[in-house]
Parts: structure tokens; C-alpha cells; sequence
């Protein structure tokens, strides 16, 4: 299946790339732009041999993001699995 | 830990792919007579017997993903956490330190520079803590001038964690103006509270963003204020007197 997890900085933490794209925007002309926050997107397969349920994919993508793909103490992580 | 032995103190300096501070490391430690220094390469499983580890700066994995993220899975680290826990002295500058926050041997975690620059000159530090085995050389007060050369220097841990080590004594090391005081100017990073180094709860693991190997030869540009780190593992490590 396709995993794909989108990383950002945990609310609170500091982002300043976020801070930087915040205030450059405006000099575009674009009004209005605020809680920019800059992450990283990671997309991976996920094919365990022998398959796995979707319950048991989402824990280990959960793991996996956990463990090594996000930093929990400085980034917050969602993720979605695609079928296929 | 404490022996009178007249034997050198054994370093070990970890190599891992994409560090580059490690032979300075190396000649570091090995201006001290009182010391031996070996490598250790990221592939090995035990730490040779020496007697304290010093994680290098550098670009450890090419920094991918996150500074020192993929370095903690080295087979060197289960070594150095095993060691660490049987309470090891292990120092880690730089990227050494990002390793150990990674590996979850220090607290906290190292971010992109309020600045979004990399940082290289000259800061002072204010020593907090002098009653540990990497400061015992100095005292509390004390300003050292040492190099940083970094681009996510930016200490951060979340509130309660920092008050737990202020009351700790694990701010070891701030960020501060050559009269010793903390402040914004004087902080290169953004870092929280001004930290540029901290210790674990049990005092043997300690991690930094300057480079104190940088500064050990006082004919040269850099000063000398480094050896007073280097000196104080030594110390603790010979037997020498300990005042705490």
C-alpha cells in the first residue's frame, strides 16, 4: 500500500523557516497570511510479506513515524494509506 | 569511574559517515599527555575498551532526514547507550550532540537557527554547572570562548522537561556576552534560554554546540579555552580530586 506522511513542526516549537515565508509573502502582495508552518512530506510503500490488515499497517506506519521518521519532541506527524 | 592509576586516560572519537570533526577530535585530545585516543568507526560493536566516547561534529549521514537521526542507528550507538547507561562518560559536540538527543541520551532536540544561517564565529559560554565530569575544571561563572560552526544549533525542549533540568542542574552551558551574561545578542541560535550545552540526569552524558576541540592550542587563533572540558574528563577520570 502507499503511505503518505506529512511532518511539521509541533505547535509551540519555533519554525523559523515558517516565520521567514511568512513575512515575505506580504511582499508579494498577498494579505492576510498568517501560521505558516514548513514541514516535510515522506511517501513510501508499505508491502509486508504475507500482507497486513489495515489496523496493523496504520500501527506500524504509526511506529515508524514515531521512531525514526519524526521527531516527536519537535514535530507533529499525520499520515494517510492508500490501497494499491 | 575513580582510580589512581598513573595510566593515560583512554579516549575513543566515533567516526560515522560524513563526520568531519573527528580528526580534530582527535588531535585535541591527543595534545594532552595524559591521554590516549583512538577511533572508533560506526560499524564497530564495542568500544575497545577506552574509558570515554566523544561524538564528533560533522554531517553525520549527510544529515538526511534530521541531524544525527539515521547516525543513532549505528552499531557504534547500542555500544555507546549500553555504555552510557553503565555510567560512561560520553561527550558529544555538534552534530555529536544532535546524535545523543536523537538517541534519546540527552534531553531535548536541536532545530534550524532562528536566523536560517549557518552560524561560524567566536561565543562565550557561561559555565552553570562546574560540578560535573566535563566542567570540574572550571567554576561556576566562568566565560569560555570557543567557535561554533552550525546550522541547527537551536536548542528546544518543551517547558516542563527544562524546568525539570534547571532543577537538575543540566544546563551546563549558555550562551553569554564576554562579562558572562546571558542574552540575546550574544545567543548565535535562537536557543532556548540561551543553552549551548546540557547533561542527562545522571551527569555522564553531555552534549554541545560549540567546538571545544577547536580551542586547545593557545598559539593559535582559537585560544585554549577547550582543554578546560578535555582537562575535566580527565580529572574525573584519573581520580582526581572530586569537590562535589
Amino acid at each position: 500500500m502507499k503511505v503518505r506522511v506529512t511532518i511539521t513542526p509541533k505547535q509551540g516549537i519555533l519554525d523559523p523557516q515558517g516565520v521567514a515565508v511568512e513575512r515575505a509573502l506580504p511582499a508579494l502582495g498577498f494579505k492576510g497570511v498568517t501560521d505558516v508552518r514548513i514541514g516535510k512530506h515522506v511517501e513510501l510503500r508499505y508491502d509486508p510479506p504475507g500482507g497486513v490488515s489495515a489496523e496493523q499497517a496504520r500501527a506500524d506506519v504509526d511506529d515508524m513515524c514515531r521512531r525514526l521518521l519524526a521527531n516527536p519532541i519537535i514535530e507533529d506527524y499525520t499520515f494517510e494509506l492508500d490501497e494499491g | 569511574m575513580s582510580s589512581t592509576s598513573p595510566q593515560p586516560v583512554r579516549f575513543g572519537v566515533v567516526v560515522f559517515p560524513g563526520s568531519n570533526c573527528d580528526a580534530d577530535a582527535h588531535h585535541a585530545l591527543s595534545t594532552f599527555p595524559c591521554a590516549t585516543v583512538d577511533y572508533l568507526w560506526h560499524k564497530d560493536t564495542d568500544l575497545k575498551g577506552v574509558q570515554a566516547v566523544v561524538l564528533p561534529g560533522g554531517f553525520s549521514y549527510g544529515d538526511y532526514l534530521r541531524c544525527g537521526a539515521i547516525a543513532r542507528f549505528s552499531p557504534i550507538m547500542q555500544a555507546v547507550k549500553d555504555f552510557a547507561a553503565d555510567g560512561g562518560l560520553v561527550m558529544g559536540i555538534c552534530n555529536g550532540f544532535q546524535t545523543l538527543t536523537e538517541a534519546g541520551l540527552l534531553p531535548g532536540a536541536l532545530i534550524r537557527n532562528t536566523g536560517l544561517k549557518f552560524v561560524c564565529r567566536y561565543v562565550n559560554l557561561r559555565v552553570e554547572n562546574a560540578q560535573t565530569p566535563f566542567t570540574r575544571a572550571c567554576a561556576e561563572g566562568d566565560v569560555l570562548r570557543i567557535v561554533v560552526k552550525h546550522n541547527e544549533g537551536n536548542y528546544t525542549v518543551d517547558p516542563e522537561t527544562l524546568a525539570a533540568m534547571k532543577a537538575n542542574g543540566q544546563v551546563v552551558l549558555r550562551y553569554c556576552d564576554a562579562d558572562g551574561v546571558p542574552g540575546d545578542a550574544a545567543n548565535p541560535n535562537g536557543a532556548v534560554e540561551h543553552i549551548a550545552g546540557v547533561c542527562n540526569e545522571t551527569r555522564n552524558v553531555f552534549g554541545m554546540m560549540p567546538h571545544p576541540e577547536n580551542s586547545v592550542e593557545a598559539a593559535l587563533a582559537g585560544g585554549a579555552d577547550g582543554r578546560r572540558l578535555f582537562q575535566s574528563i580527565i580529572d574525573t577520570l584519573s581520580g582526581a580530586e572530586v569537590t562535589s
